[in-house]
């Protein structure tokens, strides 16, 4: 073993188009060590790790790995030189067994009973040396998302990588899940493997890595040591300003309630999925809802949103009820009675991806008079809203012409959040506010949350990331196997305590 | 009914499950690599009157099966650079492929031959013939005088073209590639997750074209079937919606070969009870024929419609790859 660094890129520029996306980029990561790499979306680091594993052909530059100039043409060559890459949305084939996806174009011959034995073997041995259990013979889909990734992490081991590059892995993961995926990144590093982690989560950067680079449009701006830097000196060269990482604000002052929710339930497929939810909502307050995905959190907003039946249960808004089933419960009718609802998911839920910007600003709003003239639309006037809107809510790039695919995640979301917010609702429900989304554009949508509650209005916040329940919430309720687990305000409690409740553990009140 | 007469329906029912199977087996490979084939029928229509055509002027079957698959792998490469190469829609692809067979067979059939847009009738040396195994009586007579074993084996088993011990063959074969096999895994895998086989450094494109050939392959073994050893030549339209059955024989299977085997089965026995029966007379009403023509399409469609059950189709089927991080 040479002391060469296990990577070196040098000069390393890719354009598409126009667009630079990587400009310059020298790096170098020690062998045995993890690397990050934070950037706000559309900074590059996704185009230089495709360089990286020869997905893209960089214009210009040259990669050395362990000292040694190194041509990636293509995955097979990256492969070649011991390069693996875990993609933020996994690369495996749902159907088959966790075997086949690792023996895929890495079998040893035509047949292959032979590959599938040895790969039996190797994968015991590796799942045991760096604590992955897996179920070998178990068919991908049946596996949870820690499970896939694990298989994911088995299938560049299979094939001897020793550098390995993790796009956003945890995007998709259970804070304990992502804990567990730490302890086998650590057990990676001891062994002598190279990581290099993409994320834009700080915590996770400062709790892992031990050096780290910021890239900001297209450039590496810096390269430090990770104890020699903070979340806060870290987010300010990724946005290139001071960004605030607390949320600021003030003591909240509620006044009446607004919404009114009484054991509502949902069975949905024949699964009880909200098992007798209450609690009341007043102006000028922010109720958060924390919990692993996938506890009722996405039923409870479907169903005040309108876009679900519940089975059981009542809500009322400002004393009067609300329907919560029949035709009078859809997302029209709710916006109508000062209902913002910004779904979960954006993607599917709250655009429509192939449609233009100003298309999705009239969404839900579009009987709307100043939308109308007489039967028909008056595209000029929503164009003009739209163009308003992109204005003052700081959509990039400005133009209501886009298809909304064409805007980067957190543009979306921005459009997303401008249509259901500049009405100023007297209700808004907001699912996932920030997933997916850069640190400039989480601050600016936890401002407008904020300063939408100090204008008197209630909110409901839902969300996986406990730092956003923390940081927003006025009161905290957390949610698990489809019930409220219990309420806490964010100064008596902690993330620990949170987290029990999240896991369902009730013993004793904080 | 008698033994040998269920017998003679069951021997119809593999001569005319043959060709199905095989356009059936062309789909499964083509449609478990991800490329939908709806130009099954059109490969299987130039192929017959390839096949017959050159078997006409040449003389030799074999060389007409070899034109036939000729003609069907032209097709089936034009497809694979429609859908794979350009990305086009594959079911337009399809569709036009389809088109094309129908109008080229007639017009090249009227231009050579001048007698309607059909070949001339084959001699027997331009045909397929039954191969009689050792051992089986060939008259009916003879076999009339069997025991149920020597029936079953004179009349069922032997006395078929070597193209239905292929086409047999073809299914254990195509088992055996697909879930055996590294060429196998990974064809499967392209037709679920593309991505995954480029992550894992193997050619998308290479996979589905080697998938689409190989489609070819065995629908110019369909036409030349249907014109060479079904009948004696080819006649227009002759492959009379086969393609299309045999898409729906692929669903029915679920894309599996041993499936596949059982639904062309099944419906060439509605073909050959079709065929069969073509008055049945119960009480006073006599079933007229045209129903009992149309009986194995619309069984087809019931079968299609209720027994299916959950199908779920290769799912990157019909998507055209996109190289994307």
């Amino acid at each position: 073993m040479t002391d060469a660094p296990a990577i070196e890129l040098r000069g390393i520029s890719k354009a598409f188009g126009p667009v630079q996306a990587n400009k310059d980029i020298a790096m170098s990561v020690a062998r045995g060590t993890i690397h990050g790499i934070v950037g706000e979306n559309g900074a590059g680091k996704s185009t230089l790790m495709s360089i990286l594993y020869g997905f893209y052909k960089a214009d210009a530059g040259e990669i050395f790995i362990n000292g040694k100039a190194t041509a990636i043409p293509d995955s097979q060559a990256a492969i070649r030189a011991g390069i693996g890459m875990v993609h933020q949305h996994f690369k495996l084939v749902e159907n088959f067994t966790v075997l086949e996806n690792v023996i895929l174009g890495a079998e040893d011959g035509a047949l292959l009973r032979p590959s599938i034995a040895k790969a039996r073997r190797l994968l015991t041995e590796l799942s045991k040396e760096y604590g992955l259990k897996v179920d070998p013979d178990a068919i991908i889909e049946d596996l949870s998302v820690g499970h896939q990734q694990r298989v994911e992490i088995l299938k560049q081991l299979y094939r001897h990588a020793d550098i390995l590059i993790l796009d956003e892995p945890t995007g998709v993961l259970t804070p304990a899940e992502a804990d567990q995926l730490f302890r086998i990144l650590e057990r990676l590093r001891a062994e002598g493997k190279t990581i290099i982690l993409i994320t834009h989560k700080l915590r996770e950067i400062m709790e892992i890595t031990d050096t780290v680079s910021v890239m900001r449009r297209g450039e590496m701006t810096n390269t430090v040591k990770t104890a020699d830097t903070s979340p806060a000196e870290l987010a300010e060269m990724m946005v290139g300003r001071k960004v605030l990482l607390q949320v600021d604000k003030t003591q909240a002052q509620p006044g009446e309630v607004v919404l009114s929710v009484r054991d509502l339930r949902v069975t949905h497929g024949g699964v009880a999925r909200l098992k007798g939810v209450s609690f009341d909502i007043r102006r000028g307050e922010i109720f958060g809802i924390a919990g692993v995905a996938g506890n009722g959190q996405t039923e409870l907003l479907e169903v005040l949103g309108g876009m679900m039946a519940a089975t059981g249960g009542s809500v009322s808004l400002f004393g009067a009820p609300l329907p919560v089933t029949g035709p009078d419960a859809n997302g029209q009718a709710r916006r109508a009675q000062g209902i913002g609802h910004v779904p979960e998911d954006r993607q599917t839920e709250g655009l429509i991806m192939a449609f233009e910007a100003w298309e999705n600003v009239a969404f839900g709003y579009h009987r709307d008079p100043k939308y109308n003239s007489g039967p028909l639309m008056d595209n000029t006037a929503i164009r003009a809203d739209c163009a308003d809107k992109m204005a003052r809510y700081d959509v990039r790039p400005p133009n209501p012409r886009l298809p909304a695919r064409n805007f980067s995640g957190g543009n979306q979301q921005k459009i997303v959040v401008a249509r259901e917010m500049d009405r100023a609702p007297d209700l808004l429900l907001v699912g996932q506010p920030t997933r997916g989304v850069d640190i400039g554009a989480i601050e600016f949508i936890h401002k407008q949350i904020i300063a939408l509650r100090d204008q008197g209005k209630a909110i409901l916040l839902v969300s996986v990331e406990l730092d956003e329940i923390m940081g927003l919430s006025d009161r905290i309720a957390v949610m698990f196997d489809g019930q409220i687990m219990g309420e806490r305000l964010p100064q008596d409690t902690d993330q620990n305590a949170l987290g029990l409740l999240m896991a369902g553990v009730t013993e004793g009140a904080a | 009914m008698d033994f040998l007469t269920i017998l003679q329906i069951l021997d119809s029912t593999v001569r005319l499950a043959t060709p199905l199977l095989l356009a059936c087996l062309a789909g499964l490979w083509s449609e478990r690599a991800g490329i939908f084939d709806i130009g099954l029928e059109g490969k299987m229509l130039v192929a017959a009157f390839f096949a017959a055509a050159i078997a006409y002027t040449s003389g030799s079957v074999w060389v007409g099966l070899l034109a036939g698959i000729a003609a069907s792998m032209v097709l089936a490469l034009l497809h694979g650079l429609a859908s794979i190469t350009f990305r086009g829609n594959q079911l337009i692809s399809g569709v036009a492929i389809n088109f094309l067979a129908a109008g080229l067979a007639v017009v090249i059939a009227q231009t050579w031959f001048a007698q309607g847009g059909r070949t001339p009738q084959l001699s027997s040396d331009a045909r397929f013939a039954n191969i009689e195994l050792p051992g089986a009586a060939t008259r009916i007579r003879d076999i009339a005088q069997q025991g149920p074993l020597g029936q079953t084996y004179s009349e069922l088993i032997s006395g078929h073209s070597i193209l239905v011990y292929l086409a047999l063959a073809c299914v254990p074969l195509t088992w055996w590639v697909l879930y055996r096999t590294r060429f196998g895994l990974r064809l499967r895998a392209v037709g679920e997750n593309p991505a995954a086989v480029d992550t894992a450094g193997v050619s998308v494109v290479g996979l589905r074209f080697a998938a689409v050939l190989i489609a070819g392959v065995l629908c110019g073994i369909a036409g030349a079937y249907l014109s060479t050893a079904l009948s004696s030549g080819f006649v227009k339209d002759m492959s009379a919606g086969r393609g299309f059955i045999a898409l729906a024989a692929l669903i029915f299977a679920k894309w599996r070969p041993w499936y596949a085997l059982s639904a062309c089965l099944l419906f060439g026995f509605f073909d050959a009870v079709g065929n069969r029966y073509q008055n049945i007379q119960l009480g006073e009403f006599i079933v007229p024929v045209q129903f009992m023509q149309a009986l194995p399409y619309i069984l087809v469609v019931i079968v299609l419609a209720g027994l299916v059950g959950k199908a779920i189709p290769p799912r990157a089927g019909g998507e055209p790859y996109v190289k994307e991080r």
